[in-house]
């Protein structure tokens, strides 16, 4: 992968635009990431016998090591960590800050991830001492609090999902998934029936047949009709007595609320099978449907994205699990109940349980968030989340598809599909996700879930103003790659570096620094 | 409270622009007999200010850690935390960053992913690490699922001195696969017996998973362990304490194939269990083999050193059901946390803390022992845990404990292992001497 023809310079400062009158500034570019050159990693940094922080010293005599340790097993060396002053520390994180985008400072239409703005309240409630510095093995006594806190959330969810238990132990998206597929494993042989196989449509997270692979099962694929829903003949065809669970996303992964999901359902349910739910969409349909209102008989939940937990450069997440009647004797324990005189308390007693999933009881500083979003928002707000996030994705689509290829019919949920159509001009979608960097915008998903797509996904918390402001840049690019398509092709440029070889970082891999 | 910022006028703009009449048009996709009528059975959303007492005072009716003195562990440590984790890891451009898929505008997690591996890699004595796993417990069941990837046998062992949430999760995953699970049993010093680990290793046996320091806080001699492991041609999986290897020798040493821990040792607070950080490493010919994100540092097209995703080809949204996990959202803010105190703590420092952890937990257990009615449960050296037996009742001495501000330990009866008469104590480098003396004082007198 090398070039000739571009610098640096080519498209930094990308050509005036004239603003429509009275109305928007100029387009900008990220001229604050234009750092050139690498900053140098932790360990080309600092001395010998630096350190940034210090201890007491200790007030208890030293106890011996080598009659209290097996002289094989001490350290002759110690681990070679960087050796830093606290200053160097802080600039070093801060310069690193500067080279990321984040929502504080960018538009992330990031489709699926639903990145929306992270309220600060929530950090300084999850950091409230009472909260945050409680042990997982102090007794229910001394835990009233953050236990009935999580009882509070636990029905939020169960009532926001239709369904009527739910347990907030899985750590994630795909852990909430693979712990669905394992209640329903469980279940099923219950009844003495050993099913291998679980349904996807072509169109889901690659976490789903991931998660079937966990759980032993063969992910078979169903196809989408052309319009985005789920081809129910080809659903009829491949659900049979062998099979566990269909795993849907609705609204789906093309944006779609997929109307046939009642005659879904019914189909699934003919054959003994569940369905399932992914709910990495719920943001477009909070207080306005039900999954266990539409035959959903267990779903998850994905805090980070619908309840707008920080995403952390990767996580934490938190994947609460939602199930129906016949599934909860299977729920992990422990659960938090409610003992019926208002006080609260972990109950381990389940016996059909599939047991735990991860340690202690879940990710709780996430869900402590999640509760403060939820409590926030109510019931009000929620509605009103989902109603702007699918005003403001139809807005955008609507004002895209003048210039743009959608290739599915609208009227879209929170989320939609854009084909970006200049390969006549040697121009990917790849080329036009990473000139819009050069804009300060965070480029949508991509090539996913069909191929040379972008999938935009504004999320409820933008304006009016930032979203007309990307109906530009969209343009803008359209008419870079009509005029000057070189521009586009080796974008970025005002990044800290130009594309990389991501080739070789996998052919050749270099994944820790040695000296 | 709501976040959104669109205004009713501007509602109208965009509707007119759609061309619907009105936002409820463009929910038609649903049909009408699956809409929820009325509102949710959720209060009506709070003002800031209404939020702030509501949890508040629910935090007032917990009683955490700072306001009692600490000697729980059990897998979760109260250990110091330098007012610098908290205030890099809450600058918002990392906090609100999404997983780097963008790599250029992503360089600054990046590098971070990159050199938290690398110290993760140091920690453990091996030769890569991933960018994080959930926490401990999923990370141990990974790498076993790992290592039945590699060895394509379908048996495992794990020693019951291993936490008892770890064999647990283990159990639960393997439930679902075509794969036998066998136990060793704790021996008479706390540690693996390694007589009985000797004859549950087979042929078959695809890998064995060792805590060290275990759940008891005894040392394992993994220097012994591991060796027995490998004649039969199986994995040896180790979990430890990245903390340990300011004292000790890291697992790598000894030649382990994978490691894999808790890392919330490493800057992270309680936090009730979670979210906590699972650590993998590994050696480097099972790279490509290993679950979760990996970055790796490559070139730009000006020749610049940068960094990427790596590896992707082992990932869920690129392999799907053939995928090494299915692992998605990690820890990465987590990461940055144990990255963000490693770099603060340093060399050094992570080996006072180390010592600190080792003469004060010695200082309390001789303390301790020397009561009557007390004694140490387990003869086997131990590194900033350890486990006590009593004549008395532990319920009831904990709660004496507890009525004086002291979190005493952690009750094995909670374990249901046949250890009631037992507690173990955890002492950090944050508890004084003074701390330590109020709590054999305690135990003394009941
Ligand atoms: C549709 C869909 N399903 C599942 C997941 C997996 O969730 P997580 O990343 O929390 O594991 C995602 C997110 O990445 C998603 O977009």
């Amino acid at each position: 992968m090398t070039t000739t023809t571009t610098k640096r310079e080519v498209g930094q400062t990308p050509p005036k635009q004239v603003a429509p009158p009275g109305r928007k500034p100029e387009l900008k570019t990220k001229a604050s990431y234009s750092t050139t050159g690498d900053h140098p990693l932790l360990f080309e940094l600092g001395a010998p016998g630096l350190c940034g922080s210090g201890l007491p010293v200790s007030d208890v005599p030293n106890a011996d090591r080598t009659t209290n340790l097996p002289v094989e097993m001490l350290a002759t060396s110690l681990p070679a960590l960087p050796e830093v002053g606290e200053l160097d520390v802080v600039r070093h994180y801060k310069r690193l800050a500067h080279r990321c985008f984040s929502i504080d400072e960018n538009f992330y239409p990031l489709g699926s991830c639903t990145m929306k703005y992270n309220p600060r309240i929530n950090e300084r409630v999850a950091f409230i001492p009472g909260l945050a510095n409680l042990h997982p093995y102090q007794s229910d006594s001394d835990t009233q609090g953050m236990l009935e806190l999580l009882y509070r959330l636990r029905c939020d969810l169960q009532e926001i999902s239709g369904l009527p238990e739910v347990t907030l132990q899985p750590a994630a998206g795909a852990h909430g998934e693979m712990t669905a597929l394992m209640i329903i494993t469980a279940y099923h042989r219950s009844r003495g029936e050993h099913r291998t196989k679980v349904l996807a449509p072509d169109s889901a997270h690659g976490t789903n047949p991931a998660s079937c692979a966990i759980c032993g099962h063969k992910a078979v694929t169903v196809k989408s009709k052309p319009d985005g829903r789920v081809d129910l003949d080809d659903l009829r065809a491949k659900v049979d007595q062998d099979t566990a669970a269909f795993m849907i996303t609705n609204p789906n992964t093309t944006g779609i609320f997929d109307e046939q999901i009642a005659e879904i359902a019914e189909i699934v349910h003919a054959k003994g099978a569940q369905l399932y739910l992914d709910g990495a969409n719920m943001n477009a349909i909070l207080g306005i449907t039900r999954p266990g209102d539409f035959g959903v008989d267990c779903m998850h939940f994905n805090t980070h994205k619908t309840f707008s937990t920080p995403h952390g450069g990767g996580g934490p997440g938190a994947g609460p699990v939602g199930v129906a009647e016949h599934l909860r004797p299977f729920l992990p324990v422990p659960q938090v109940i409610e003992n019926g005189n208002g006080s609260f308390a972990w109950c381990d007693d389940r016996e059909k349980s599939i047991g735990k999933v991860r340690s202690f009881f879940g990710q709780v500083g996430v869900l402590v968030r999640a509760y403060a979003y939820i409590r926030s928002l109510g019931c009000d707000g929620l509605k009103d989340v989902s109603q702007k996030a699918v005003l403001n994705a139809n807005y955008l689509a609507a004002k895209l598809k003048e210039r743009f290829n959608l290739p599915f019919p609208g009227p879209y949920a929170h989320e939609f599909i854009l084909i970006p159509d200049f390969a006549g001009d040697g121009v990917s979608e790849n080329d036009v996700a990473k000139r819009l960097i050069d804009y300060g915008i965070h480029p949508p998903t991509m090539s996913w879930p069909i191929h040379h797509c972008l999938m935009i996904e504004p999320t409820e918390t933008e304006s009016k103003r930032t979203l007309d402001n990307f109906v530009d840049v969209m343009n803008k690019i359209a008419d870079e790659v009509a005029e000057n398509p070189s521009i586009v092709k080796n974008a970025p440029h005002t990044m800290p570096v130009r594309r990389l070889d991501e080739v070789a970082a996998s052919r050749k891999p270099n994944v820790r620094w040695k000296a | 409270m709501q976040y959104t910022q669109v205004t009713d006028a501007q509602v109208s703009e965009m509707l007119e622009t759609i061309g619907a009449e009105s936002i409820e048009e463009l929910f038609s996709p649903i049909p009408d007999k699956l809409r929820t009528k009325g509102d949710l059975n959720i209060p009506k959303g709070v003002s800031e200010l209404e939020l702030l007492r509501d949890t508040e005072s629910l935090a007032g009716r917990n009683h955490a850690t700072g306001e009692l003195i600490s000697f729980l562990g059990g897998g979760a440590y109260d250990h110091f935390i330098p007012t610098v984790v908290d205030a890099m890891s809450g600058q918002s451009e990392l906090l609100t960053a999404y997983t780097p898929y963008q790599a250029e505008a992503s360089q600054g997690v990046l590098q971070l992913f990159y050199e938290f591996q690398t110290m993760i890699c140091e920690l453990t004595g091996m030769d890569v690490a991933n960018a994080s796993l959930y926490e401990g417990a999923s990370a141990a069941a990974e790498a076993t699922l790992m290592a039945i990837n590699i060895t394509r046998r379908k048996r495992v062992v794990i020693a019951e001195t291993a936490h008892p949430d770890t064999v647990s999760v283990l159990r639960t995953y393997l439930a679902q696969q075509d794969v036998e699970l066998a136990t060793v049993q704790v021996g008479e010093d706390g540690c693996i017996d390694s007589q009985s680990l000797s004859a549950k290793l087979n042929g078959e046996t695809a890998a064995v998973i060792v805590q060290s320091p275990n759940f008891f806080g005894c040392i394992e001699r993994i220097d012994r362990l591991i060796p027995m492991i490998h004649e039969h041609g199986a994995l040896a999986i180790v979990s430890t304490d990245p903390i340990a290897s300011g004292l000790l020798k890291p697992p790598g040493t000894f030649d382990a194939d994978i490691v894999v821990g808790e890392g919330q040792a490493l800057g992270i607070p309680l936090q009730y269990g979670g979210p906590y950080l699972g650590l993998l490493a590994a050696k480097e010919k099972y790279l490509r083999k290993m679950p979760g994100r990996v970055v790796g540092m490559t070139n730009d097209l000006d020749g610049r050193r940068g960094f990427c995703l790596a590896l992707q080809t082992r990932e869920q949204h690129i392999k799907r059901e053939r995928a090494t996990s299915n692992i998605c959202t990690n820890q990465g803010l987590l990461a940055m946390r144990a990255s963000i105190y490693l770099a603060t703590m340093g060399k050094q420092g992570i080996a006072a803390v180390a010592t600190q952890c080792f003469d004060k937990s010695h200082y309390a257990a001789t303390s301790i022992a020397e009561l009557d009615g007390y004694e140490l449960a387990f003869d086997a050296p131990f590194f900033k845990e350890f486990t006590v037996r009593t004549t008395k009742s532990v319920d009831k001495l904990l709660s004496v404990c507890r009525d004086s501000g002291i979190l005493g330990g952690v009750a094995l009866s909670r374990f249901a292992m046949g250890l009631d008469d037992c507690f173990m104590v955890a002492v950090t480098e944050k508890r004084s001497k003074q701390e330590i003396d109020a709590l054999v004082e305690m135990l003394g007198a009941i």
